[in-house]
């Protein structure tokens, strides 16, 4: 067959694409020559249409141990010969057409890129957005999803240990799930996916390879060839079982010495390890593609170096420590074939039954390579007009005491503020006995670093509706509220791992919401010493009426080098005096109050000064050091009244407070500007601690007193805590019941 | 008294076991592993303690298949001449697969995994504060054999709410009478769905596990 720029344009390249491959072998490619360049020059794995950009983030510095994408995921140093091993990835397309899988392999994925460069993950977490939840179809996708979370997470043994889940409409037909995972290593014991000393025997290790997610990373549905097209399930398939017994046998073999260098086999599977990990050590490789294990009969080059068959691992080990390897999967009783060799002369040369398949160039294959990279054409967006429009005068302030006590109660119900435990039940949050959250939350869950002596804080966050309301600063945000809730839970705020979720890059006012969203997010990452160590780049995130919201989910990752520095959100105990840090704002722009109660669609990101913040945060973490409060909880969605309300919960205590401002009532209790935390502390100690916040000079406020279980604002009698609570926490699975 | 951690492939709260047992309560600890059939150095005054998890991969019954595995064979004899054995949520699903134990544990009755703190009722009459965490916890077994075990107290816990009432509502999985316990008539083979190695350290908040350990007799 006769390879034309049609059959290119099929497997989505480019005719100018098809050319530069021409040009680079000097030749025509055949096609399985040509499928490898689908899949490495597609946007998930070449990075093409966001490199530039991504390369203007702060990539180094801090703690990190290794540059940013130079592994699998970011590693850095936590000190005492510890490493932090961390990465976010998305797998929102797979998810929308099958949740369950989708979202568990996602799990899997995320997994192993923690434990191929050595370390073992002791916390994951996820970021969910879903549609609105009184549909249906939401409400099918979000069981599935939740369910397929669990299924992998329980069974392979990391405990879940924070998220965040949001419902807009922008998210009904395209569901965003993002899924990370942190690891810790013995810095001494890490292992880097390289391939590297002619001669070395390369090993296939793991399940055996089927034909289930050919084309994750390119194909979609192009009619490949006829007759294997129809049987292809687009989306991966799970066995967390087999994937525990890879972590197991992976760090095992870690510890004989025989291993050169490992890497797992994610999107676009054998070409896209073997490319890697040959392109990064600068060597070839001679693959015998019939030696893979296969599960399947009868199955073609393309096919084998295509699969995205879950729970794989490609390893280089030493010559003649090939037994070590061995006795290592056999003891686990997984699959370990060895499949080829390294050579040197930099050509990834694919053989089936002696047969040469492909001969192909690693280095032209891989992003910083060969692969293409595009400056993409942006234009602001027109809906930007309409936000700048916004006067919050056109909305009518709060009549009373009983609209502000209506609209709280209207709040707490809200899915995107009401409790989550519908879907955080269904997680083991538990296992490893490390995580400190299930009797003391904090607002980032603060996990053991068990062996090293310290703790880790970790967190997810990003308002997507602000990033909406301004790209730049909505993602200035984003990371501030990730160090805010690190720094609140007694952390220090190390490194940041991302996943930019964003509609099609090739509508330039969508690649202007991306330009301006990294931006954004490099000057806040900068501000707050927290390089970004890699991530994930989702495209294509749309809905038949256009886009998501622009929605860079930043994970975050903070060390504690004494437990005891963590600092838990709720109130101690009755007589405590309550605090506001920072400064009350006039500003209902963005919040949940105005879009959900005031149905108001285009409004201005809320009130926002990076500076500010980070005074605030140097002065909060000076604060809980200095021991000078009982509890730190951050004024996020739904503003200063969720925050207190949500203080009261774990302990069933009330609260007794005032407006200390004239600004408009529901811009002092829903607003939700930025730079604020609300904190408590023993009547006796309160002194102490007005005398600290006036030595930093950050504005504060004596908002009341903690009481037994009432609760009182502005002298009205609100109930009973365990009233407020009761709607809290079931008002999600009402919503569920009632469908 | 010393104890041994049976390690199957799947097994993921082997770790936290044997932390908690060395680490937070002080004991001699080994791990076993499942390939493996020896017991040597253990007593009748020693016990074998099957962790949580998804032995191999649980994807038939739970433990249907760990059952078979050679070191299952040991626990067996081991259990017969009178040692002391304790099975942890995937632990208890095993001894009731192995035949240690009556009754069976079913998939959960809303259908979904749970993980959360729940109050257990105990003989002493004071309700703790252990953590369940399962997919498939629902105890069942036919009236004939509840009466039996409820009347040789062979009922070790109940779940009930903070004030130690044994109700519907405080019952996570569905299991008949809101059992979550139970231990065999020779007092020597104990299994439970909650998870006490999750409460035996005071850095995690809550300690309620090392009463478990004592009213079990391994402390």
């Amino acid at each position: 067959m006769e390879i034309t720029v049609q059959h290119a344009q099929e497997l989505r390249l480019t005719a100018e694409e098809f050319e530069l491959i021409k040009q680079k072998l000097g030749r025509t490619p055949n096609f399985t020559e040509l499928c490898i360049f689908s899949a490495m020059w597609s946007e998930h794995c070449s990075y093409k249409n966001s490199i530039k950009w991504l390369k203007t983030l702060p990539r180094e510095g801090g703690r990190m141990l290794v540059a940013a994408g130079e592994e699998n995921a970011g590693l850095m140093d936590m000190g005492g010969g510890y490493g932090v091993v961390f990465k976010i990835e998305s797998h929102n397309h797979p998810s929308a057409i099958e949740p369950f899988q989708g979202a568990a392999t996602g799990v899997g994925g995320i997994q192993r890129d923690i434990f191929t460069m050595g370390a073992r993950p002791i916390a994951s977490l996820n970021s969910l957005r879903f549609g609105n939840l009184k549909d249906k179809k939401t409400q099918r996708l979000m069981a599935g999803i939740v369910h397929g979370i669990g299924h992998y997470g329980n069974c392979f043994g990391v405990p879940t240990v924070a998220g965040e889940v949001y419902f807009e409409d922008c998210y009904h037909t395209n569901p965003l799930v993002n899924a990370m995972s942190v690891g810790i290593v013995d810095t001494k014991r890490t292992v880097s996916a390289t391939a590297e000393g002619k001669g070395n025997p390369i090993f296939f290790v793991g399940s055996a390879t089927g034909k289930d997610g050919i084309g994750g990373a390119s194909f979609a549905s192009a009619n490949i060839t006829e007759e294997s097209t129809e049987e292809l399930p687009a989306v991966q398939v799970g066995d967390p079982f087999q994937e525990k017994k890879l972590l197991e046998a992976c760090l095992e073999v870690l510890k004989t010495d025989a291993v050169v260098g490992m890497q797992d086999m994610g999107a676009a599977g054998i070409i896209c390890s073997t490319a890697e990990m040959s392109a990064k050590g600068g060597v070839g490789m001679h693959i015998d593609l019939e030696k893979v294990p296969t599960r399947q009969k009868n199955m073609k080059a393309w096919e084998l170096l295509l699969s995205e068959s879950q729970e794989r691992m490609l390893l280089v080990a030493h010559k003649g420590q090939e037994s070590k390897i061995i006795e290592v999967f056999e003891k686990w009783d997984l699959p370990c074939s060895e499949i080829g060799y390294v050579t040197d002369d930099g050509q990834l040369k694919f053989y089936m039954n002696g047969e040469l398949e492909a001969d192909v160039p690693a280095e032209e294959l891989v992003l910083g390579g060969g692969a293409p990279q595009y400056e993409r054409e942006y234009t602001r967006p027109a809906y930007l007009d309409k936000i700048s429009a916004f006067d919050q005068q056109s909305i009518e302030d709060l009549a009373d005491n009983n609209a502000l006590k209506q609209g709280a109660e209207q709040l707490i119900q809200l899915p995107n503020i009401a409790s989550k435990r519908w879907i955080t039940v269904q997680y083991d949050s538990m296992v490893g006995t490390a995580n400190t959250q299930t009797n003391a939350p904090s607002d980032a869950a603060v996990v053991l670093a068990k062996g090293t002596g310290k703790a880790l804080a970790v967190t997810t966050d990003c308002n997507s509706r602000y990033v909406y309301a301004d790209p730049f600063v909505g993602a200035e945000i984003a990371v501030a509220e990730a160090a805010r809730n690190i720094v609140c839970s007694g952390g220090e705020p190390i490194g940041v791992t991302n996943c930019l979720n964003f509609g099609n890059p090739y509508d330039p006012e969508v690649y202007y919401q991306f330009v301006k969203a990294v931006q954004g997010m490099g000057e806040a990452c900068r501000k707050f010493n927290t390089p970004v160590t890699g991530g994930n780049v989702s495209f294509y995130n749309q809905n038949p009426t256009g886009p998501v919201y622009p929605t860079p989910t930043i994970g975050m990752v903070g060390i504690l080098d004494d437990i005891n520095n963590k600092m838990s959100l709720d109130y101690k105990k009755a007589g405590d005096k309550i605090y506001l840090i920072g400064r009350p704002k006039n500003d209902i722009g963005s919040s949940e109050y105005l879009h959900k109660l005031h149905k108001v669609e285009f409004s201005n990101v809320p009130a926002f000064d990076l500076e500010e913040e980070y005074n605030l945060q140097q002065a909060v973490a000076a604060l809980i050091k200095e021991k000078l409060v009982a509890s730190a909880h951050d004024i996020s969605e739904g503003g200063l009244m969720i925050t207190l309300l949500e203080k009261g919960f774990n302990r069933n205590l009330g609260f007794d407070v005032s407006a200390t401002t004239d600004i408009r009532q529901d811009a002092f209790w829903f607003g939700e500007a930025q730079s604020r935390v609300v904190v408590s502390v023993p009547a006796a100690a309160a002194e102490a601690l007005e005398a600290a916040l006036k030595v930093a000079s950050v504005d504060f406020s004596l908002l009341g007193t903690v009481t037994d279980a009432a609760v009182t604002v502005d002298g009205h009698a609100w109930g009973d805590i365990r009233e407020w609570k009761e709607k809290y926490d079931t008002a999600i699975e009402k919503m569920i019941a009632e469908n | 008294m010393k104890f041994g951690v049976v390690v199957f492939p799947g097994s993921n709260c082997d770790h936290d076991m044997l932390d908690a047992l060395q680490n937070d309560l002080n004991k001699e600890v080994r791990a076993l592993w499942h390939k493996d059939k020896s017991l040597d150095g253990f007593t009748t005054e020693d016990c074998i303690v099957l962790p949580g998890g998804f032995s191999f991969g649980d994807y038939l019954r739970c433990g249907a298949i760990a059952r078979f595995s050679p070191m299952m064979q040991s626990v067996i004899e081991f259990a017969a001449k009178g040692g002391k054995v304790l099975g942890v949520c995937n632990g208890f699903q095993i001894l009731c697969e192995s035949h240690l134990l009556p009754g069976v544990l079913t998939m959960n009755a809303h259908r979904q995994f749970v993980c959360k703190n729940n109050y257990l009722k105990t003989p002493g009459g004071e309700p703790l504060l252990i953590p369940v965490a399962h997919g498939d916890g629902r105890f069942q077994a036919d009236e004939k054999t509840l009466d039996e075990l409820e009347a040789n107290n062979q009922v070790l816990f109940y779940y009930c709410d903070e004030q130690g009432n044994v109700v519907e509502s405080a019952n996570p999985n569905g299991a008949v009478r809101n059992i979550a316990g139970i231990r065999n008539k020779e007092g020597n083979v104990f299994g439970m769905m909650p998870h006490p190695e999750r409460a035996v350290s005071a850095t995690l908040g809550n300690e309620d596990g090392k009463k478990v350990f004592e009213l079990l007799g391994l402390l």
